[in-house]
């Protein structure tokens, strides 16, 4: 384990992040709210601190970075962001408890949006700014950021492809350029372009300026803070549709738009995966409308509460356009399969993956192709190209793990005593990065009765729902803190 | 720059180490995708799976926007199908081939214009060429020439038994009494660079630049004996080894040729009328003595095997063959290589991959770039070659008033005019430049120079 290398990138992400909290500071300067301003000077000292410390012990770390150290790495690096991140909610008084402010940031850089603020429109502008903020840069990454501006010296520049790896989402995970710092910058214009493409949009359909940024950070990172008490119930139909369309974007994995840069439309009309995603899209909403016959007033309404809602829920973002807790079993069991199958791969969205779901599928066939016709051999084909047995492997691999760790968290909140359902969809929402679940921890509802042991879980649920498990999982591996 | 490499051979692999830095951007092409993972988790390049001789899999690999194509494959005709795909499909690209065949080797010069290829490398041929030039001078020296031969680069081990230990560097030249330069010294796997003050120790690797016209006096006066070599033994007939026999050949030298494969020595004795082939097992401790390997004047171990050419140059060093040359696939510049008593030890793969680097370096600015590019010191090094022009800075003045960079050193000058009768020099401080002198620049560390006046503190 290199920890001087580790050290050196966990102090360069604090750098950032130290950059990132400035314009909060500001805003709640602007707004003369004098608990934040308080709350962000005190941490912005106390994250200094820790940079100087780091800095000064790991300045010269020898390079050398193998999978274990990347993955680790990413695990660890998320942790501390979270555990410094949190510190304005903390040292502003308002959010008083550590561990509710821990969950609250957690939710935030994971974009998961599972909030235990009862009332959102008592936090001050400076706090909402930096909790939705938390989405926008933990959906890209704060890695891929680092990757993007940092220059990597030429003996370990191997080693960004597993920080990459571990970051983006997805079974398999490639560059758009052979250069990391060009993906990273290329992933990171692709983000930003379509963020203001969105706040555009809703500053068209007059929404104010700071709700319009702070929406669209919850929607660009698929996280789902949003700045009033009802989510995105009370604003117009026109903004709920732009909101549904950019969830939708957003859910899409970006090498396609890279690839619709570089004029490779067909590649991208062709992919199985986002047209799996559509399909899935078009027939949930379908579904649903029909369910819901009579529900509302007009088709209009039902047609853009089942889309928003969709949409909402199959990204992982977690904006609510209406309560859906209170909408009949049949829609809300096919929103409960939504949370489990998530956005593509590649995307700021987090869950199982669409692509993960495709190559399961794929698999499937091939394994009932094989018990009818035994001597047949066969190669699971994606976009028309063989799948390595190693990442079909992974994705079986992951299938395990993440049945695994719904179940052991299922059981361990549990002990707080909530319903089946409370539980069963807290976990969902969590682990895939989702944000309400039903009943207790619905859409009108917050995560703040869970207890401290209930909290915790869901806050490894979160990372290990955002960075896909194994980053997280390595920590608690033995062989991860042992001298190799 | 974009380069494609097809080919994640050793070749590939070297070329990727090598050219993997902020200047180009490399994607690499190889069929066996386990191989392109190993790869990619070490450098940071793009890889593509497939057959690099296909449309889908260059274009694929942006062969449109690419400047350079190296094909670097086991097969020849696959090498060169790839290069004149590419070719076809961007005719602006420049094409490297790697073609090992003599058949298609003696047609080189007509495939350039008819097919479009800019390059051909032949490792063999090229570790044919290298080894007939050690013979020229039988010590275990590992030696890089510069400047169509004008300087050398030349690594001295020093044992117990040199003259050079324990002797500080500006005491050198009383020691040697002739002018070189000490521009490297390797000690326990570090690269340094040495001081006045630094004293040579016993285990070090000494690398010292000498104009050519000094090598024997330098020989001499570290009492390492030279003579002509006689006979020569190779052990493994390989390519290299047909390359190596026809060309010592003409000059006279005897040569025998061990191989294991009886056809493959019907083919050679066929190939090589004056060579004597032998048909036997070259690991063999019988065959050692019957063909009395002790009593040779050089022996050259280039059977497939890095492990059996290791043991059997081990035999010759004991049995203190003056000249033993080791070719080494995978070990190349590694420290336990390094530390056995090998002789001189070289990697056709690696001479091929520099090779390659050096067309790189010079293709990527035309003007005041790098006549070579020559690395050295297990690559920790590395001695470029400039001409001076008009634009360089600091003409004329004294070296002892320029300041370079650190971890930069001008080692050699070859003057374009005459000056008192001589036209290599090995700088000092009185020592300047002008337009059309070439220099030859070390330059140590991490660093990359790729205009001469980026040598110069600014």
């Amino acid at each position: 384990m290199n920890y001087r290398m580790m050290g050196k990138f966990i102090y360069q992400i604090l750098v950032i992040e130290w950059i990132f909290m400035i314009p909060a500071l500001l805003i709640s300067f602007y707004y003369h709210e004098t608990h934040a301003v308080h709350g962000y000077l005190l941490s912005l000292a106390i994250i200094a601190g820790i940079i100087l410390l780091l800095y000064l012990m790991c300045k010269d770390a020898p390079s050398g970075f193998y999978a274990k150290d990347g993955l680790t790495c990413v695990g660890i690096s998320w942790i501390v962001m979270g555990l410094l991140g949190c510190l304005p909610f903390y040292f502003s008084g308002e959010i008083p408890a550590f561990i509710d402010a821990f969950f609250e940031i957690v939710s935030g850089f994971t974009t998961t949006g599972s909030s235990i603020v009862p009332e959102v429109e008592k936090l001050s502008m400076g706090i909402l700014y930096w909790r939705s903020f938390s989405h926008w840069v933990g959906g890209m990454g704060v890695l891929v950021f680092l990757l993007a501006i940092a220059s990597v010296d030429k003996r370990s520049s191997g080693y960004t492809m597993h920080l990459l790896r571990a970051e983006s989402p997805g079974p398999d995970v490639g560059k758009l350029v052979p250069k990391m710092r060009r993906t990273a910058s290329i992933l990171y214009k692709i983000y930003i372009v379509i963020t203001l493409l969105n706040i555009i949009f809703l500053l068209i359909g007059h929404m104010p300026l700071f709700e319009a940024v702070c929406t669209a950070f919850g929607t660009a990172g698929t996280g789902g803070f949003g700045v009033k008490n009802d989510s995105i119930a009370g604003y117009s139909p026109y903004l709920q549709n732009v909101c549904t369309i950019f969830m939708l974007l957003f859910g899409v994995n970006f090498s396609c738009y890279y690839l619709l840069l570089i004029k490779q439309f067909k590649n991208v009309f062709k992919d199985e995966e986002l047209r799996l995603y559509i399909g899935i899209v078009i027939a949930s909403i379908g579904l649903i409308v029909w369910n819901l016959r009579g529900f509302y007033g007009s088709m209009e309404e039902t047609v853009r509460h089942a889309a928003f809602q969709v949409s909402s829920i199959i990204t992982t973002t977690g904006f609510a356009s209406t309560d859906f807790d209170l909408w009949p079993g049949f829609s809300k069991s096919i929103l409960l399969c939504l949370m489990l199958v998530g956005a593509c791969a590649g995307s700021t969205g987090g869950g199982f993956k669409v692509g993960r779901l495709l190559f399961l599928l794929k698999n499937l066939r091939r394994n009932i192709l094989q018990v009818i016709h035994p001597r047949k051999v066969q190669v699971v084909r994606n976009n028309n190209r063989v799948v390595r047995e190693k990442v079909l492997d992974n994705v079986n691999a992951y299938l395990a793990a993440y049945v695994m760790i719904i179940f052991i968290s299922f059981i361990i909140i549990s002990i707080d005593g909530f319903s089946i359902t409370t539980n069963i969809s807290a976990v969902f929402a969590c682990f895939n990065n989702i944000g309400p679940g039903f009943e207790a921890v619905g859409p009108t509802c917050n995560f703040a009765s869970y207890g401290v042991l209930s909290k915790l879980v869901l806050i490894l649920d979160m990372l290990a729902g955002r960075l896909e498990i194994f980053p997280i999982l390595v920590l608690f591996s033995r062989n991860t803190w042992t001298r190799a | 720059m974009n380069i494609i490499v097809a080919g994640d051979g050793k070749v590939g692999s070297a070329l990727v180490r090598q050219l993997s830095s902020d200047e180009y951007n490399i994607t690499l092409i190889d069929s066996n995708p386990r191989v392109l993972e190993n790869t990619i988790e070490q450098y940071d390049v793009m890889a593509v799976t497939g057959n690099c001789a296909t449309m889908d899999v260059l274009s694929e690999a942006g062969v449109e926007d690419a400047d350079l194509l190296i094909a670097a494959t086991s097969e020849d005709e696959i090498n060169l199908l790839c290069c004149f795909t590419a070719h076809g499909m961007n005719p602006k690209i420049k094409t490297i081939a790697r073609v090992r065949n003599p058949e298609y080797h003696e047609q080189t010069h007509k495939m350039k214009d008819s097919f479009g290829l800019s390059f051909m490398v032949n490792p063999d041929f090229q570790a044919a060429v290298e080894i007939e030039r050690m013979l020229k001078f039988p010590v275990s020296l590992k030696r890089e020439y510069l400047s169509n031969g004008h300087f050398e680069i030349i690594e001295l081990k020093i044992d117990e038994k040199s003259s050079l230990k324990d002797v500080q560097l500006k005491d050198l030249n009383n020691v040697i009494k002739c002018s070189v330069l000490v521009c490297i010294v390797m000690r326990d796997g570090k690269a340094i660079a040495p001081m006045g003050d630094f004293t040579i120790r016993t285990g070090d690797r000494v690398y010292v630049t000498a104009p050519i016209e000094s090598l024997s006096t330098l020989l001499t006066n570290l009492n390492m004996v030279t003579y002509k070599v006689r006979r020569v033994v190779v052990c493994g007939g390989n390519r290299i080894s047909y390359y190596l026999a026809k060309r010592l050949q003409k000059t006279g030298v005897s040569v025998e040729i061990i191989e294991k494969d009886y056809d493959r020595c019907l083919l050679l004795a066929n190939d090589l009328p004056e060579a004597s082939i032998i048909h036997g097992d070259a690991g063999s401790q019988t065959l050692w003595r019957s063909e009395k390997i002790d009593q040779c004047d050089a022996l050259i171990t280039m059977t497939g095997l890095d492990e059996l050419n290791i043991i059997i140059s081990l035999y010759g060093t004991s049995n203190h063959v003056p000249q033993v040359i080791t070719s080494i696939g995978h070990m190349f510049n590694s420290n336990i290589v390094n530390d056995l008593e090998l002789g001189s030890v070289i990697s056709p793969k690696e001479l091929c991959s520099s090779q390659i680097v050096s067309y790189v370096r010079a293709m990527r600015n035309q003007t005041g770039a790098a006549l070579s590019v020559h690395p050295f010191a297990d690559s920790h090094a590395e001695a470029l070659e400039f001409r001076v022009d008009e634009t360089t800075m600091y003409c004329g003045q004294a070296l002892k008033d320029i300041s370079l960079k650190k971890g930069i050193l001008i080692a050699g000058i070859k003057h374009a005019v005459l000056k008192q009768g001589i036209s290599t020099e090995i700088p000092n401080g009185n020592s300047s430049f002008h337009p059309g002198d070439i220099l030859i620049v070390v330059v140590s560390g991490n660093q990359e120079i790729y205009q001469l006046n980026e040598i110069f503190v600014s």
